[in-house]
């Protein structure tokens, strides 16, 4: 097993309490701070002595949950404001190498991650990638986030009104920071593309890109 | 500061949210002045708060969102004003209008005064009325005691 780690969670809702079970269980230790006393007994009831009362965004209550010495703090409250509140207060004042807040409003996402939060995670925007993958037609698919940059994986089929085909990737007016990694066509091997590659109707492609150019590729490829 | 010099020429373009006792007097001395105040508010009750002579505009939403912010006039704004109840929400808005709007001047109410430290540290123009009420308080009573 991996070091165990020391991971403090905010919130004592569905996903904090989960999250902790999940982890207790993986042998970590974990501290839950809740604002409501209730939710705190029943947190004691059903997980042992692990969680704490009080308002995860203070520094007094942060000081006494000892968060100078964990590796984790988790936001997982239903307010994005005090996620990101927790979350910095963790970072900037008690030096917490790894800060994750859960992202309610998935506009907020790419705001955390520009406010310097470790990894955030929207439900909205995790169930829509799965709704994605499942229908082909959609533009552009998320793979994968870059942790703690603003570069990220995504896929999209070129479709039969694309203003790329026939175009050489060299002539298409891809965002700077974008690049076409991987081509995949049915029948061939999946490759990557040189500048002159053409693109053609069905093509798949997997392109490395950023948040900021999203909307710019879309326009390239898709039009 | 920076900010300041469009500010004193009569012309610019206020952003505050929060149209409570504070936000609602400072829009309104601010409109006085000629200056062009977008008020931002999560409740259309809290503008019966504005002067009718206000002239600027009322927006009933929240200032977190970033899509609310751009309809207030976020992008061409000199100076934004976080005034809401919630320390956090202030200080949520005032960072989006400060990094991701760049605004030139943000000022950000927070209750918490070590809370206030923490986000005066990372360069965010705060004020703490706790900590202001209490100072004043302090040297008025001492003088007298």
């Amino acid at each position: 097993m991996l070091k165990p780690l020391y991971i403090v969670i905010v919130g004592g809702g569905n996903i904090g309490y989960y999250l902790s079970k999940a982890l207790l269980s993986q042998g970590h230790e974990v501290l839950i701070i809740e604002r409501d006393i209730r939710t705190c007994e029943r947190l004691e009831d059903e997980l042992g002595s692990c969680s704490m009362r009080g308002d995860g965004c203070e520094t007094a209550v942060l000081t006494e949950a000892g968060l100078n010495r964990a590796n984790v703090l988790i936001a997982t409250t239903s307010h994005d404001e005090d996620n990101l509140v927790s979350c910095q207060v963790a970072k900037h004042r008690f030096k917490v190498p790894r800060t994750i807040a859960l992202v309610n409003n998935p506009s907020n996402e790419k705001i955390f991650k520009k406010l310097g939060i470790d990894a955030t995670i929207s439900v909205t925007n995790t169930i829509l990638e799965h709704v994605e993958q499942e229908i082909p037609a959609h533009s552009l698919i998320h793979l994968l986030t870059m942790s703690g940059q603003m570069e990220e994986v995504v896929e999209m089929t070129i479709t039969r009104e694309s203003p790329a085909i026939g175009k050489s990737i060299a002539h298409l007016r891809l965002p700077a920071d974008t690049t076409i990694a991987l081509l995949m066509r049915e029948g061939e091997r999946p490759r990557i593309p040189g500048v002159d590659a053409v693109l053609k109707e069905n093509d798949r492609v997997i392109v490395l890109t950023s948040l900021d150019s999203e909307r710019n590729l879309e326009k390239a490829l898709l039009g | 500061m920076p900010g300041t010099e469009a500010i004193k020429q009569n012309k610019s373009n206020i952003v505050i949210m929060g149209c409570g006792r504070v936000g609602g007097k400072l829009a309104a001395m601010f409109d006085a002045a000629g200056h062009k105040v977008t008020v931002v508010d999560l409740d259309a009750y809290s503008f019966r708060r504005l002067p009718p002579t206000f002239s600027g505009t009322a927006l009933i939403g929240d200032g977190t969102d970033e899509e609310m912010l751009r309809k207030a006039g976020i992008e061409n704004a000199n100076a934004f004003i976080a005034l809401t109840q919630g320390d956090n929400r202030n200080v949520m808005a005032a960072q989006i209008a400060k990094h991701i709007f760049e605004v030139p001047r943000v000022i950000c109410r927070i209750y918490d005064p070590l809370r206030k430290d923490i986000y005066e540290q990372l360069g965010l123009e705060s004020i703490s009325p706790t900590e202001v009420f209490a100072d004043l308080l302090f040297q008025r009573l001492s003088q007298k005691i």
